[in-house]
This record gives structure tokens, C-alpha cells and sequence, in this order.
């Protein structure tokens, strides 16, 4: 029993990441409708800045602040330069953007701050919680960091002007314009918003897994397996898909002999194709019904 | 609660030309002779390096039959690439089968294999179809590399494949023909053989079935078209193709191992079909050239950034040629046919 407690709280630690990232997956597809495959590289990149400013001298939450404001506006510069002139193309030609902003991003990362593996702070130091081995101070703060992201975002797109205008225009863009909400904008607005929830959880994983231009690869698709299964029109779908991600992974790995390390991507494939062929819309998503 | 959206206005696979998806005779004969003489003056590497470039043609084309006719999206063709690759690596290596007779078996494992995960794959369309595929090919070199298999696989150190020589009839008839030269034309003949067989398949009843799902699924069902075998069948027929593709490839490259199958593989062929055009067989040339030929130059404009640059060509395809390679052709066909009447 003790060792089942200690793995569930484990993989709430780890799944704290993938909550993190599917959070930002999840603000894109809500604004956009598709899946930003260079999330990921996005959020890597805004964590290279953050580590730079903080190698200028800037303290840890000046640098995080600016950050954010970089990640959201570089977000809309994204959008408005690739994005909008696309927004008429097909499906296929957005893929192939994200592609070609995947391996763009990678590559400037990777020339301006090479390769190698670099250590990145964290403002919660890494001391063991509550005298528990299993969980740090880290991801202690990441789940809470996580969880008043959630609460933050309920209440911008419940109660605020703005919010409920970017979920109109998401839902309905015909009605939206019709009662004067301009939609190019609150897609911007979105990217914007993602961009910035990514760099977050960006820098809340960089010192769990270290800052490297390919450090999200693994993440991504976890955070994509994440908001799959919590239903990829739901923020609050998307952290539960997280946390339940990470403590599956966890419990699979222990009590299923043969699955360790090696089978860590495949168990993702695994949980994605079956929530998707299952319960397509995912524990906490809206079905949506079309009209012919 | 439930949300009530029009069926999207925009298909999946824009501007896709209705009936063409093939060359004319004369252009497939210029093109054809190009390919028959070219490696004749050659040095042996840039034949290796056109043999890749068939070898990704056939994958491409693949896709492009899912994609372009069927309008299902995959970012998941490394993994039947890798399945038709080990196929064939381990049915020369351990049971001593020849290397053509491989690529048969290679090409219906594949198609089998393709058919079973198009089966969950039917209920997801566009973005989720593209997730799924895409964690497919994620999770395949994991699963190759996995200890089970490793008596076959070879684990992470993959397996050695043995170049094939040239059949001897043509050293007897006075001919020299090196390893390298007699694989280009073996590849060769594979690939216009399965140009041919993809053409006819899109001609026929099959191919405008699995075209009318494209254009509009809810008409094609009501039209009598039974939308999930075509589905189905779709994409059992481009794994199987790819199979085929990799069964090449690691013929031509003498070498399978996990790591030469990564999602870098599955994202190169679909930037291959984008780049040559969705729906235009003949563009799956010109995109497999894109994917073997500009990351070298990438590489000479800028050795750290070649990423970036790559980047940036793929961007500017899209903005400027947002149907590839074809809207040249058609351009160029345009102005022959301009420059004819004067």
C-alpha cells in the first residue's frame, strides 16, 4: 500500500508537467481549433529567454514577468505575420506551418544557446515538502502554480468581456462578427494567451528536466495525451488529464512487469488512441454536433 | 451541453484537381528518359543519392494517395516505412529470402497493418487523425528497440543488410553494372511499376470513391459509397505502399536501426507532399527531391541554422506555391501552351 501511495503521489509530481503543457495545447486548440505542434518549442524557447535575463543579472520574477510579456507578444507577432494570412488554407498547409515554426525555432535556439544541458532555477527551491521524499518544494509549487493558472483562467473566460468574446468567436465565428466581436483578433488574442501559458510551463519544467533545445519532445506529447484525454475543449479537463497521465504512467510503470523507461512513449500512443477511438471528446469536453 | 457547428466550408485538402492526378504521356516520357540516362554519367554517390530520392518518391506517393485522395491526414509514415524496413531486413538476414521477393511480403504486412490502425483511425478526422498518427510514429522506435524482439531486431544496434549484386545474366551478356547502378534500376522499375498501379487504382471505381469521400463524406455515404472500407482501405493501401518504400530503403542503405525511423522521417514525407503538391502524383518527385536535396543546401547557406533555413524555404513554398510543385507545372504548361499559338 505504501508504495502504491508513494507512486499515485509521484506521478502527481510528474503529471504537473503534462498539466502544464496541456493547459497551453488546450488555449490554442480552444482559440485556433487546431493543434499547435511547436507548442513546445515555443515554450522552450521562452525558457531560454528567461534564462538569459536571468544571466544578465535580472532577479528570477523580473525575469519571469518579462517573459511572459515576450512570450505573448512574440505569440501575436506569430499569428498575425504566419498565421492570419493562412487562416482560409486547408488544414494540411497549417500542419505544415507549425512544421516549418518547429524546426525555425529549434534551430535559432539551438545555434544561439547550443546544445548542452543547462540548469535553470527554481524559485521554490527543491527541498523535500512536508518531509516527504517523494515530492519536492518544486513540484509542490508547480502543481500550485498550475492549479491558480486553472482558477485564473475560469474566471477570464466566465466573467470578463474579453474572455467571453474569445469563446464566442471560437464557437461561432458567423454569430461573433454578427454581434461585433472581431474574431482575427481574438485568435491572435489566443495565440497570444498560449504563448504565454506555455512559457510558464516552460519554466516551471525546465528544473525538473533541464534547459535544452529539445527538452519538450517527450513533453509534448505527453501534454498532448493530457488534453486528449481530459477533452480538448476543456482547461479543467486538460489538468485532470494531467495529473491522471502522470499517475497512470507511474502505476503502469511499477505494477506492469516489462514496461520501464522503454515503453514510457508508447504507453502515451497507447492512452491517446484509445481515449480518441473510446470517448473521442475526452473525460471533460464538450460534444460538439454538426449541422449538415 | 452540446455545441451545434456548420460542417466546416473548407475540405481538408484544398483545390485538388478533379480528374488529372497523373502526367501526359509525353511529359512521362521525357521525365522517364531523364531518369533512364542520368545515372549513366554519374558518379556512384549521387546514384545512391537518386536511388533515396525513387525510394522517397514511392513513400510520398503513398501519402499522397491517402492524403490527396482520400483526405485523411497521417504524420505517422515513418512507422510503416520502419515496419516495411525491418520486414525486409529480417526476411534476408534470418531466413535468407531474396531481397525482390521481400518487398512483396514487406508491402502486405505493411498494408495489413495499415488497415488494422485505420480502423481506429476511421473515427478521428483531420486534427485528431494527424494526433494519433503523429504518436504513432513517436512511439515507434521505442517499440522497435523493445527486448522482445531483440533475437530479431537486433535492438538498438539494428541489423546489416547485404547489398544485392547485380544478377549475373547481365555479366554474362558483357555488361558491368556496379551494385549501386543495378539498385538504381531495380528501384526504378519498382517505382514506375507502383506510379502505374496508383494511377489505375485513382481511375478506377475504388479511387473515385475514396475521392467523393474527400470532396464531401456525407454526400459520398448518401451516394451509396461505404465511407469506412474505402477509409480503410485507403489507408491500408498507402502503409502498404510505404512498406514497399522501406523495404527499399533498407536495401539501399544496408542498415535498419530505430533511431533511422524517428517522427524527423514521418514529418519529411509530409512536407515532401505538401512541397510536390497534395493530389499530384508526379509532384511525389519533385517533394521526395525537396526532402533529399535542400537539406543539403540548407546546409551550405548556414551549417547551425539549417533548421531555420529549411524553415523558412517551407514557408515560403506555402505562401507562394500553396499547391506545390504542380501550379509550376501548370504554370509551365501555361506558357508552352502560350508560346504554341504565337
Amino acid at each position: 500500500m505504501e508504495l502504491f501511495t508513494n507512486q499515485v503521489l509521484a506521478g502527481i509530481a510528474t503529471g504537473a508537467i503534462y498539466a502544464c503543457m496541456a493547459l497551453a495545447v488546450v488555449m490554442i486548440y480552444q482559440a485556433i481549433d487546431h493543434l499547435n505542434f511547436a507548442q513546445g518549442e515555443m515554450a522552450m524557447f521562452s525558457t531560454f529567454v528567461a534564462w538569459q535575463m536571468m544571466q544578465w543579472g535580472i532577479p528570477y520574477w523580473g525575469a519571469f514577468a518579462l517573459t511572459l510579456i515576450f512570450s505573448f507578444v512574440g505569440g501575436i507577432v506569430i499569428e498575425r505575420a504566419l498565421f492570419k494570412p493562412l487562416a482560409k488554407a486547408p488544414v494540411l498547409t497549417h500542419v505544415a506551418g507549425f512544421i516549418a515554426l518547429f524546426a525555425i525555432i529549434n534551430s535559432v535556439a539551438g545555434l544561439t544557446w547550443d546544445f548542452t544541458i543547462k540548469q535553470f532555477p527554481s524559485p521554490f527551491g527543491s527541498s523535500p515538502f512536508l518531509g516527504s521524499q517523494l515530492i519536492s518544494t518544486h513540484q509542490a509549487g508547480m502543481i500550485g502554480v498550475t492549479i491558480i493558472l486553472l482558477v485564473l483562467l475560469f474566471i477570464f473566460f466566465r466573467y470578463t468581456r474579453v474572455g467571453l468574446a474569445m469563446r464566442a468567436a471560437a464557437s461561432m465565428p458567423e454569430s461573433a462578427r454578427l454581434v461585433g466581436i472581431n474574431t482575427s483578433w481574438m485568435i491572435a488574442l489566443g495565440w497570444g494567451m498560449a504563448a504565454a501559458i506555455g512559457s510558464i510551463a516552460g519554466m516551471l519544467i525546465a528544473p525538473v528536466v533541464f534547459l535544452e533545445p529539445n527538452m519538450m519532445g517527450g513533453v509534448l506529447i505527453y501534454g498532448f495525451a493530457a488534453a486528449v484525454v481530459g477533452g480538448l475543449t476543456s482547461p479543467l479537463g486538460a489538468v485532470i488529464g494531467g495529473f491522471l497521465v502522470g499517475v497512470f504512467e507511474n502505476l503502469v510503470g511499477t505494477y506492469i512487469p516489462g514496461v520501464g523507461n522503454e515503453l514510457k512513449l508508447p504507453i502515451a500512443l497507447a492512452l491517446i488512441i484509445t481515449v480518441l477511438v473510446v470517448k473521442p471528446n475526452g473525460l471533460f469536453g464538450r460534444a460538439i454536433v454538426k449541422r449538415v | 451541453m452540446s455545441t451545434v457547428q456548420d460542417v466546416s466550408a473548407a475540405p481538408a485538402v484544398a483545390a485538388v484537381p478533379k480528374k488529372a492526378m497523373a502526367l501526359g504521356p509525353l511529359a512521362s516520357l521525357i521525365i522517364l528518359a531523364l531518369l533512364i540516362v542520368t545515372p549513366l554519367f554519374v558518379k556512384n554517390f549521387i546514384i545512391f543519392q537518386m536511388t533515396m530520392w525513387l525510394i522517397y518518391a514511392i513513400a510520398v506517393l503513398a501519402l499522397n494517395i491517402l492524403t490527396g485522395a482520400s483526405g485523411q491526414f497521417s504524420l505517422g509514415q515513418s512507422a510503416f516505412y520502419a515496419l516495411g524496413a525491418y520486414t525486409s531486413a529480417i526476411l534476408m538476414e534470418h531466413v535468407g529470402v531474396n531481397y525482390a521477393l521481400t518487398l512483396p511480403v514487406a508491402g502486405l504486412v505493411c498494408f495489413i497493418a495499415g488497415f488494422l490502425f485505420g480502423l481506429p483511425a476511421l473515427r478521428l478526422s483531420g486534427i485528431y487523425l494527424a494526433l494519433a498518427t503523429f504518436a504513432l510514429a513517436v512511439a515507434m522506435p521505442q517499440l522497435l528497440k523493445l527486448g522482445v524482439f531483440e533475437h530479431w531486431t537486433g535492438g538498438v544496434q539494428g541489423l546489416v543488410v547485404t547489398k544485392p549484386d547485380a544478377p549475373e545474366i547481365l555479366a554474362s551478356l558483357g555488361l558491368k553494372v556496379s551494385q549501386d547502378m543495378w539498385l538504381y534500376f531495380f528501384t526504378l522499375a519498382v517505382t514506375i511499376l507502383i506510379y502505374i498501379l496508383s494511377v489505375n487504382l485513382l481511375k478506377s471505381r475504388s479511387g473515385r470513391a475514396m475521392m467523393a469521400i474527400r470532396d464531401n463524406e456525407i454526400a459520398a455515404s448518401a451516394m451509396g459509397v461505404d465511407v469506412s472500407l474505402y477509409k480503410t482501405l485507403a489507408f491500408g493501401v498507402s502503409a502498404g505502399i510505404t512498406g514497399v518504400a522501406g523495404g527499399l530503403g533498407a536495401i539501399a542503405v544496408q542498415f535498419v536501426a530505430p533511431d533511422g525511423y524517428t517522427i524527423q522521417l514521418a514529418i519529411a514525407l509530409f512536407l515532401g507532399m505538401v512541397v510536390g503538391g497534395v493530389g499530384w502524383l508526379p509532384g511525389s518527385l519533385a517533394g521526395a527531391a525537396f526532402i533529399v536535396f535542400v537539406p543539403n543546401i540548407a546546409e551550405h547557406v548556414s551549417k547551425g541554422l539549417s533548421g531555420a533555413v529549411f524553415g523558412v524555404i517551407l514557408i515560403i513554398i506555402i505562401f507562394l506555391l500553396p499547391n506545390g510543385a504542380r501550379q509550376l507545372a501548370y504554370l509551365a504548361q501555361g506558357l508552352i501552351g502560350k508560346l504554341r499559338k504565337h
